[in-house]
């Protein structure tokens, strides 16, 4: 089509808007297409409905401890005796590599409530079950490579980087606990 | 391709030393952008790249629902609905597939009819419309697998039905169909090799598409009046000319379809699949997707089992003889008022075969069935040849294309402009 010279200085510009305007709402357009394709790929419901689960823990007698699944992942959660809260209180924050208080780590002191895999490369750690390696620290021992976790499951020796990680977790009552 | 000069020149640096060793802006300017295409081309050539946005949406709804699907025979109805339910957008990706699948059958029946009014087989065409057949043969394959996946029982059953069939070949039925199943009848070992033959043939459909746009950019684009191009001036560069009136008919396509998909998602189904798969309980009535309606009215149609087989499978032969059963030297149909008169016969046999297979085979249904199976076979191998020699000049036919666009017959109306907007 020849443009006349008036065409070029209005048309332009209306022509630009309608452009602009075009590519605008179908940029919207596609990205409203290719959400759900993406989308698809989360958790879907029923991943999400086993993202939380209700513990009871009035079975579990103080000195044992259970392993519970959530999220396809080990939980441990140990009924600590007084003697393992005192000997957590006791260490000198300063020296460990990854500092945290016990008080930091529990809701309830006699329960400890932590994820069962070792923050080096992922093995589960042996010390749930009484006659279990539990390391020099009387926790947690992970036999992949060595790491050694203490009564409040925090990392004293080997080569993990963090302490067992604490999930979000609340008591319901004094014996029913949500994780997640 | 074909034997038109490549006029691509790309105007930055990175440009220029790709294209010297992977000649690919080249290829997309050549045959999408600059392609030489009949200006006449009406709305009835716009199915190739509705058919070709199917595709797409079918190969990636269907990925991605085989992300959540489980082919088991205990799990696969379950997760069917788990991908509706629970899974985000499961309904949606799943009704996209579904309907899918139909849609895309009604844009492939709409080119085949296009291509036979038209005269779109006859040379020099042929190979491009086998290879579409190929495609057709593979559309239908790749639609009975994925039907099969639900494990309703409409899905079970039809894939007995339609896998028996393999048992009327004489001496080695038997022995290929136990093959096929994997099994002594449709079960587990049928689901799973299922699953995955359906994830294949869209591969295989796809390089035969690449294969058919290469024979059809061979020759070149038909158009409504049958005539060759004989000059540039009875084309236009695809792009923005064609490229435009796809992109319009592609969304008026899609509009209708997202209706389906949002509002009407079961309506093109059977409510059968529903019910889980029952080995032991066949429903009153075995029905197929609509769109494989007319051959099975055709199987049914002949009263023995290897003979219903042959008539099924010989009636897409039959079309996929054109080039040879008809070589009249019009092209298309619009000059040729007798041919077009026994056309609309067949469409409407088409059309009536589809509603008879839907109906049980019993009264004046069959022998509607067969009267009207007897015209399918008369129409292409009598009166299609017959056709085929009378009818063979029209005076009204115009010159050219440029004279059909400008004005019937050559003459020009008062006040039409010379030549086209051309970039």
């Amino acid at each position: 089509m020849t443009a006349t010279i008036d065409d070029h200085q209005e048309g332009s510009t209306r022509r630009n808007f309608l452009y602009i305007g075009t590519g605008a709402f179908a940029a919207v357009g596609v990205g409203c297409v290719i959400w759900p394709f993406v989308d698809q790929m989360n958790p879907d419901a029923s991943q999400k409905a086993l993202a939380s689960i209700e513990v009871d823990i009035a079975p579990v007698q103080v000195g044992q401890a259970i392993t519970v699944l959530w999220r396809g992942k080990p939980v441990f959660i140990r009924h600590r005796t007084q003697a393992e809260i005192d000997e957590a209180n006791k260490v000198d924050i300063t020296s460990l590599r990854d500092p945290q208080k016990d008080t930091e780590r529990v809701k309830k002191a006699e329960w400890l409530i932590m994820v069962g895999i070792c923050t080096h490369l992922g093995c589960v750690p042996s010390g749930q079950k009484t006659g279990d390696e539990k390391g020099e620290y009387n926790g947690w021992f992970c036999p992949c490579h060595g790491s050694q976790y203490d009564t409040s499951g925090r990392i004293r020796k080997g080569p993990a980087p963090r302490n067992l990680d604490v999930p979000e977790y609340k008591f319901l009552t004094d014996t029913l606990v949500k994780i997640g | 391709m074909g034997h038109h000069e490549s006029n691509y020149e790309p105007k930055w640096g990175i440009a220029k030393w790709f294209d010297e060793r992977l000649p690919v802006a080249r290829m997309v300017s050549d045959q999408f952008i600059v392609f030489p295409t009949p200006r006449n081309l009406n709305y009835w050539w716009t199915m190739g790249m509705v058919l070709f946005f199917f595709l797409v949406i079918q190969l990636i709804t269907g990925i991605i629902l085989t992300m959540h699907y489980i082919p088991h025979e205990a799990m696969a109805f379950n997760s069917v609905e788990h991908i509706m339910r629970d899974v985000n957008w499961g309904w949606l990706l799943r009704n996209m597939h579904s309907n899918g699948a139909s849609f895309f059958f009604i844009a492939v029946y709409i080119h085949i009819l296009r291509g036979i009014y038209y005269g779109s087989y006859k040379a020099p065409r042929e190979v491009l419309w086998i290879v579409g057949i190929i495609i057709y043969i593979l559309m239908m394959a790749a639609a009975f697998m994925g039907y099969v996946l639900p494990w309703g029982q409409m899905s079970f059953w039809e894939a007995t039905v339609i896998t028996n069939l393999f048992s009327a070949i004489p001496l080695v039925g038997d022995f290929i169909t136990h093959w096929f199943w994997g099994a002594y009848a449709v079960s587990q070992p049928t689901l799973n090799r299922f699953l995955s033959l359906h994830y294949l043939v869209p591969m295989i459909l796809v390089a035969f598409v690449f294969i058919h746009i290469w024979a059809l950019h061979v020759v070149g684009s038909n158009n409504p009046e049958g005539l060759a191009v004989k000059s540039s001036d009875d084309t236009l560069p695809f792009h923005p000319y064609f490229t435009m009136k796809d992109m319009f008919m592609a969304i008026v396509f899609l509009t209708i379809y997202a209706f389906f998909v949002f509002y009407m998602g079961n309506y093109m189904g059977h409510p059968d699949n529903f019910i889980r798969a029952n080995p032991l309980v066949t429903p009153a009535h075995i029905v197929p997707e609509w769109y494989f309606l007319p051959f099975y009215a055709v199987l049914r149609a002949i009263p023995d089992k290897l003979g219903g087989v042959v008539a099924m499978f010989g009636s897409i032969l039959v079309v996929a003889a054109l080039p040879w059963l008809d070589r009249n030297p019009i092209r298309s149909l619009r000059y040729r008022p007798w041919a077009r008169f026994f056309f609309a016969g067949f469409v409407a046999t088409a059309v009536l075969l589809g509603f008879l297979g839907s109906k049980p085979a019993e009264g004046w249904y069959v022998h509607a069935s067969r009267v009207l199976t007897a015209y399918w076979f008369i129409y292409f191998l009598v009166i299609v040849p017959i056709m085929s020699k009378i009818e063979t000049k029209n005076r009204r036919m115009p010159g050219s294309i440029t004279d059909s666009v400008l004005g019937r017959h050559g003459v020009i109306p008062e006040g039409a402009t010379s030549a086209p907007a051309k970039q």
